[in-house]
């Protein structure tokens, strides 16, 4: 049945959310934007204390395997009893991303890395890296996939992985770039980072296989943080792995060569729409602030009047509203979807790329309507439009991920539409 | 709960009317725009299936099937993406059923609801848009007046769909000055004192589906023709319905777009592969393919609104100036697709381009 009432989880976690995002994120937005990389203690620790008790393995769902020990029954009721956490994540970053994009990524929670481990990984792999998340202090988990020659291209990835038969344990040797929360998972907590590496060069994207590197392992050093255009209370880090080994069992998924790539691509099935969520709340954030100003100055919008005989302000209004709608529509299909169990792989990308493109032009417009206050930092305008860009970039950029829609359509695989 | 999956019953509607649009709108299609005629045994035919008529209540002889927005957003869209013209033909006489339906008064459902259940094509339709620049369905030029226990109508109408064969006219007017709230709608009968129909208005698109002007000179109707009486009518609300119903046409003729360039450039070979191997056409197509379900998913928001009774002019306003935006673009990426063989009308996309552009213009031409 076709419905767009939120459940009542994901209402809740909105309100919840929103009293954050208003009350505690806006209040040091501007300031994390200045003191780049710093990390709020009182936001940090606030929700370190919400996270401890949530249950980091809920999200997935999409394009996650029956597991082979229950029923299938079993995994029905499970999944039913779980139903509502894509959406209702997507939901939640919404808001906090509302109130602030860049401390959102500053959320001590095992993030990207996180949904790896969820996705792939074992019950005993769960145990060992997700269970931290519930006590002691803050730590933060991360992904490392890019280095400097190979961004979106994942194919060509040059970090080794090698097994030591004698101590039966993996030696990694490489550079990852752009990894977000990098430092703040190895470094400043006992966070951890799902490393992407390959056990075969020669077997191409099957010999790409993901493995969870733990903080301060020897052989392990962030050598650069980035200074970026925007989200800069986030630390995007360069991560350097110099003989560096960890146990056998850190491998994610099916070590055999035959199977890797594609356990690792279907993560971002699950991540696109939380990138494609986040950006939603930036672009209400600013939508919402020129509507409002219109309304102090007394600047109408006329909905339902002529077309023809509308303002450009209100033209561009309305056009920024719609857009934003429909992104935010197409996220929550995807995320539905994932919450039924529904394969997602192209609404996923979908979602993502309207997103990402549309949320950008929406806070360009922003900027613009406000004319030089608009460009000024004494509002959080031009902040919300460098934060905003990320969404078209990371985890796909948007043309990355029009390629996955593309081959969806066309029925092509990744040799026939390059 | 947020889905988007249609219930069981709205799938086998929406697959039976995919069926005929497949099976008797296509193959039509061209022959039908280029004769500028809707054959009668065409509208027939999808009268005899219920495209219209399931939904009348069974105290006035009908089926009594639950009518709903959301239902008549998945029907125009399929409708449509057999073709646009020949789907507005057969949901035309909704336009005049639907707000008796809804507002009439017990003796307007008793007069004319009965025979909307009857074995023929009904030849009833609406009288909105005007012929001017800035068509303002808030401000209509055309006018009614009370004049004792009548009202006096002047004005002009034009894109009255099957005007010119139509022998009731459902005609809106502003009644006392500017704004929805002050829009009556009149039953106007065929061949009232003052009502002059054209001969069908020549069209850059929808040229299958025969429009009418119509000029009113001090057409003198009964008190009781007034919609719903004195209480009068939610035109916002009907405008809505109007919105929703003719956005998901635009949707319904956007994916026919969408899947005839998608097929064509996985054929059509240059440079010795497809030229959907080339990102410069597999992106415009998967952009096409974006750009239609984003639009959907606005306007079955605004039709699950209506279907709740929730204000949704906001709603289906932006959803309609989204799809009017979305089907110019993709019928223009299916005409640029084909290329020098998109401009030939042997290729429908140069149908789909001309029937596209009409969207923005069209107000009050369909309902849900």
């Amino acid at each position: 049945m076709i419905d767009f009432e939120l459940p009542k989880g994901a209402a809740f976690a909105k309100q919840m959310t929103h009293g954050v995002a208003e009350g505690l994120m806006r209040k040091w937005a501007r300031w994390a934007d200045d003191n780049e990389h710093e990390h709020v203690e009182e936001y940090v620790n606030m929700m370190y204390e919400v996270s401890k008790s949530m249950d980091p393995g809920a999200f997935g769902g999409g394009s996650k395997k029956k597991e082979k020990k229950e029923g299938a029954q079993e995994d029905k009721k499970k999944k039913k009893k779980r139903g509502g956490m894509n959406l209702q994540m997507a939901v939640t970053i919404e808001e906090l991303s509302w109130g602030d994009a860049g401390l959102y990524l500053q959320t001590p929670n095992p993030a990207l890395g996180g949904a790896a481990v969820s996705a792939v990984g074992t019950d005993e792999q769960k145990e060992k890296f997700l269970k931290r998340f519930s006590t002691g202090k803050p730590k933060w988990g991360a992904m490392a996939i890019t280095e400097p020659g190979a961004g979106s291209d994942t194919a060509s990835i040059t970090t080794t992985a090698v097994l030591d038969k004698e101590t039966n344990e993996w030696v990694i040797n490489g550079e990852k770039i752009f990894v977000t929360q990098g430092k703040s998972a190895i470094e400043d907590s006992e966070g951890f980072v799902v490393v992407w590496a390959t056990v075969d060069r020669k077997a191409g994207r099957a010999g790409i296989k993901s493995f969870v590197v733990d903080h301060h392992t020897p052989g392990m050093k962030v050598t650069k943080v980035e200074e970026k255009l925007g989200i800069l209370a986030s630390d995007t880090a360069a991560i350097v792995f110099e003989d560096c080994r960890i146990p056998y069992e850190n491998i994610l998924g099916d070590p055999e060569v035959k199977t890797g790539f594609k356990g690792a691509m279907a993560t971002f099935d699950n991540t696109r729409p939380m990138v494609a969520a986040s950006a939603l709340g930036i672009g209400r954030a600013s939508i919402e602030f020129v509507k409002e100003t219109f309304e102090k100055e007394g600047i109408p919008i006329r909905y339902g009047i002529s077309p023809n005989k509308l303002t450009a302000r209100e033209r561009d209004v309305m056009w920024m509203e719609a857009q934003l709608q429909a992104a935010r529509l197409l996220t929550w299909k995807a995320t539905s979807m994932a919450d039924a169990g529904i394969p997602n792989s192209l609404e996923s990308s979908m979602c993502k790329s309207k997103a990402g493109l549309a949320v950008t032009l929406v806070c360009q417009k922003a900027v613009e309507l406000m004319g030089p206050l608009g460009y000024s930092k004494k509002l959080l305008l031009e902040k919300w439009l460098r934060d905003a860009k990320i969404n078209d970039i990371f985890e796909g950029t948007g043309q990355i991920n029009m390629l996955v829609v593309a081959r969806r359509i066309f029925g092509y695989s990744s040799k026939e539409l390059k | 709960m947020i889905s988007f999956e249609p219930s069981e019953e709205q799938r086998m509607i929406r697959d039976t009317a995919l069926d005929f649009a497949a099976g008797e709108l296509r193959p039509n299609s061209h022959e039908c725009d280029e004769k500028g005629e809707i054959p009668e045994a065409l509208l027939q035919s999808a009268w005899e299936l219920g495209m219209v008529n399931a939904c009348m209540p069974e105290e006035h002889g009908g089926v009594g099937m639950e009518r709903s927005a959301i239902t008549g957003a998945l029907m125009c869209e399929e409708l449509a993406y057999g073709d646009l013209s020949i789907a507005m033909g057969i949901l035309t006489p909704a336009l005049f059923a639907y707000p008796i339906m809804e507002f009439g008064t017990e003796e307007q459902k008793k007069a004319y609801l009965p025979r909307f259940s009857e074995a023929s094509f009904q030849k009833a339709t609406a009288a909105v848009v005007e012929p001017v620049m800035d068509f303002d369905l808030a401000e209509l030029t055309c006018t009614a007046k009370k004049d004792g226990s009548s009202y006096v109508i002047n004005g002009e109408k034009c894109f009255v769909p099957l005007g010119a064969r139509a022998d009731l006219f459902m005609v809106y007017a502003a009644l006392d000055g500017p704004g929805y709230e002050n829009v009556a709608g009149f039953i106007v009968e065929k061949g009232a004192r003052g009502l002059t129909v054209s001969e069908p208005e020549s069209n850059m698109g929808i040229k299958a589906m025969d429009t009418a002007e119509l000029k009113l000179e001090n057409v003198e109707v009964a008190a009781d023709a007034r919609l719903g009486g004195d209480a009068g009518c939610d035109f916002a609300k009907l405008m809505n319905y109007s919105r929703v119903a003719l956005g998901s046409m635009a949707v319904g003729m956007a994916r026919a777009s969408f899947d005839y360039a998608r097929d064509y450039a996985k054929e059509r070979e240059a440079f010795g592969e497809p030229i959907a191997h080339r990102q410069a056409v597999a992106f415009m197509v998967a952009e096409m393919a974006i750009e239609v379900d984003a639009a959907r998913c606005l306007l079955w928001e605004a039709a699950w609104m209506l279907d709740k009774d929730k204000d949704a002019l906001r709603e289906s306003y932006l959803a309609k100036m989204y799809a009017d935006r979305m089907v110019m673009w993709v019928c223009d990426c299916g005409v640029q697709v084909l290329g020098g063989h998109g401009y030939i009308r042997e290729h429908p996309v140069a149908l789909w381009f001309r029937n596209a552009r009409g969207f923005a213009s069209f107000e009050g031409m369909a309902t849900v």
